[in-house]
């Protein structure tokens, strides 16, 4: 499978109810809590788009845009 | 086909009625005395391509007929009393979330296990107050089986109509009696199909907004329009709401529904009205009963007279009014300690009228009936 | 977000708490369902009463929310009556086990094809935290203030004992697990079970101990494994996660197809 090259996340503040799941399961710590408890990318670089943040988000508010 | 005669039981005559009013799905769990209608169930559907399911208890049984109504089905399922009070629950849902069914109890003596197969009319309170919360429902009864024939196609035709269940209250005597009947022609009665909404794809479709006429037309699970279903109070799309002026009116189309319009549903039966003196009314079974007396007592001159409830619930006070008006005694015969003499009670003067009754597990019989309205005329024992 | 096409966005969000494991199983449910290319108008969603019940309402499909324990009942009625439904089956533990057990097991003899998911959070969320038939001995719950005497239920020898001809079992650390393990069971002619261990940040692991949902989390990807693997030899306490059963057995619905036959002989 070709590696996956990242576009950009698109975050719904509104869905998001800053649990976290996302945050601590990233396997390249991507992501963080803002000072709302609200999800936001920190080192988009470090992106490996393997999508487990949208997957296992409770909330439907994050997703990974590939190339 | 041309008018059939047959001779069979009451249960039996419930089911071909069923079967001519459109039924093609039951599910039902055995009891006594309704088992006669899931057995026959079981043969006469798979001939005519329908649906039967023998569920795990009755809870289950109103729970799946109510699902096969929401794909567009005419459906039943039919108990007693123990049966009936486990459905309480599916039935209530069934008022809220406006689902046609129809639900046959056929009455054995209780409270709890009671007399299995001992005659009584002990479910009337219940079929009216049953479910928890306000509603109102239709309860309907017969005393024969022409009459049960055409009660039931009329159940299934006022469940269509206001999109309700329907309760049909039989009794053990009629239910295991035979007797002759006979079966219409198709075309023969009126028959009430589903009113299905003529909102095309991609219309926003209010599964619960009442047309001007009051119907809410429907849209079968699998068809086009996609919708919630719900047994909370819900807005016009079918989805939770919790606001006071939706609930409000939620509330009073429900109730309203029914009880606004019970000289619309209502059905009775009248003998030897028009001078009797003493005026018995009763359903059911008991009505078998006190037809036979008063036809007796007419032959010897007697001014007495019947009324025939057909329609228990909503209940027709002003139709009982109107007819015992003149009459100086009006006596309910029931099979149970004055259910439908409540609201007699409530319909009439109080002081004239009187109770003959029946809770002991025996049919009450026209000497019964004879001797306790000695008592009430001032005859003596 | 692909997945929007299957929800009713207007209810968003939704009304579970942070961190509650429902939304990683309708998150993935949905996935399923597109990826099998289904068309919305073909699900019916029958969902009981409780936390887990509220997902019927936020999926585009035919939904019928309907009475504590009795969704399985339900269902059967509407797949019954029309046959070429495809119907998904969300339940809570109590939901599923206590109030509708009955039900439960009577729908796994029959077969009747439908895809029953008991989100398994161990705990009575919407009224406040009180021990179900999954809670387990020794729990803590606001009904078992000293620590829960009842047993719990092990949904997968249950559900197999009963008949299910399609039974698995999976957590929402696993995403891609319940996507793939949905699509199977949709796929699956039969009755189906999975079991999906949820999280409930808000009493089950909160008043356990067990801390919120990441360590609940962190406690399925360590206590579990895939089955029959070497871990589990190695460690006869983890949880087995994979499919359990999948077997070939007269459908409900089709059975019936030859009983009208038979009657119209």
């Amino acid at each position: 499978m070709a590696k996956l090259k990242l576009k950009e996340h698109i975050i719904n503040q509104e869905w998001c109810k800053g649990c976290g799941i996302c945050v601590h399961f990233c396997p390249k710590k991507v992501l963080a809590l803002d000072d709302n408890d609200k999800v936001m990318v920190v080192l988009p670089d470090d992106c490996i788009c393997c999508k487990m943040c949208e997957l296992r988000c409770p909330d439907l508010a994050i997703e990974v845009i590939t190339d | 086909m041309p008018d059939l005669v047959k001779f069979i039981q009451g249960n039996q005559v419930v089911v071909e009625a069923a079967l001519y009013a459109g039924l093609d799905f039951y599910a039902g769990y055995p009891i006594t005395p309704s088992t006669e209608i899931t057995e026959h169930m079981a043969t006469r559907l798979p001939q005519i391509g329908g649906k039967f399911l023998q569920m795990e208890d009755e809870i289950s049984s109103i729970c799946a007929i109510i699902g096969a109504s929401l794909t567009g089905h005419k459906v039943l399922t039919a108990t007693s009393g123990p049966g009936y009070s486990l459905m309480q629950e599916g039935l209530g849902y069934a008022i809220m979330a406006e689902i046609p069914c129809v639900i046959v109890n056929v009455q054995r003596g209780g409270p709890s296990t009671g007399l299995p197969t001992g005659p009584s009319q002990g479910d009337v309170s219940q079929a009216r107050h049953g479910t928890h919360g306000d509603h109102a429902i239709i309860v309907m009864t017969a005393s024969n089986h022409q009459d049960i024939f055409e009660i039931t196609v009329e159940a299934f035709n006022l469940a269509e109509t206001y999109r309700t269940p329907v309760i049909l209250l039989f009794d053990e005597v009629v239910g295991h009696m035979r007797e002759k009947i006979i079966l219409p022609e198709k075309g023969k009665l009126p028959l009430v199909e589903r009113l299905r909404t003529s909102v095309k794809k991609g219309v926003d479709y209010h599964p619960y907004l009442p047309r001007e006429d009051g119907r809410l037309p429907m849209s079968d699970f699998g068809s086009e329009h996609r919708y919630n279903v719900t047994g909370l109070a819900h807005d016009m799309w079918g989805f939770p709401t919790s606001n006071p002026g939706v609930v409000h009116g939620l509330m009073h189309h429900l109730v309203d529904k029914i009880n606004n319009r019970v000289y619309t549903i209502e059905k009775h039966k009248e003998y030897y009205l028009e001078d009797a003196r003493t005026i018995l009314i009763s359903y059911g079974a008991s009505a078998r009963s006190a037809l036979h007396v008063v036809e007796s007592r007419r032959r010897r001159g007697e001014r007495l007279g019947l009324l025939e409830l057909q329609t228990l619930w909503p209940f027709p006070f002003g139709m009982i009014r109107e007819k015992c008006e003149n009459a100086r005694y009006v006596v309910v015969v029931e099979m149970n300690m004055g259910q439908i003499l409540e609201p007699v009670k409530m319909s009439l003067p109080p002081d004239k009228v009187f109770l003959i009754n029946r809770v002991d597990g025996v049919f009450i019989t026209p000497t019964d009936i004879r001797n306790m309205l000695r008592i009430i005329h001032g005859k003596g024992v | 977000m692909p997945v929007k096409d299957y929800i009713r966005e207007r209810f968003f969000p939704h009304i579970w708490c942070s961190g509650c494991g429902h939304g990683i199983i309708l998150n993935n449910m949905l996935r399923a369902v597109e990826e099998l290319d289904m068309d919305k108008s073909d699900i019916v969603m029958v969902s009981g009463i409780g936390c887990s019940a509220r997902i019927s309402g936020y999926v585009d499909f035919h939904t019928l929310h309907t009475l504590h324990g009795r969704a399985l009942a339900f269902a059967t009625g509407v797949k019954m009556s029309q046959p070429k439904l495809k119907l998904m089956v969300p339940m809570g533990d109590g939901d599923a086990l206590a109030i509708g057990g009955n039900h439960f097991i009577h729908a796994a003899r029959r077969n009747i094809d439908m895809t029953a998911i008991v989100m398994n959070n161990r705990i009575y969320g919407m009224t406040g935290g009180q021990f179900s038939p999954l809670s387990g001995y020794g729990t803590l719950a606001t009904t078992a203030p000293y620590s829960n005497i009842d047993h719990n239920f092990d949904v997968v020898a249950l559900a197999q004992a009963a008949g299910a001809s399609f039974v698995a079992r999976t957590t929402t650390f696993h995403a891609r697990q319940i996507t793939d393990l949905i699509k199977q069971a949709i796929e699956h002619r039969g009755f189906s079970v999975i079991e999906i261990l949820s999280q409930c940040p808000t009493y089950f692991s909160r008043k356990n101990n067990m801390g919120g949902q990441i360590e609940m989390m962190e406690w399925y990807k360590n206590n579990t494994t895939r089955i029959g693997s070497k871990a589990k030899q190695e460690n006869p306490q983890l949880i087995e996660r994979g499919i359990f059963v999948q077997r070939d057995m007269p459908e409900y619905c089709d059975e019936y197809d030859k009983v009208i036959e038979a009657a119209q002989k």
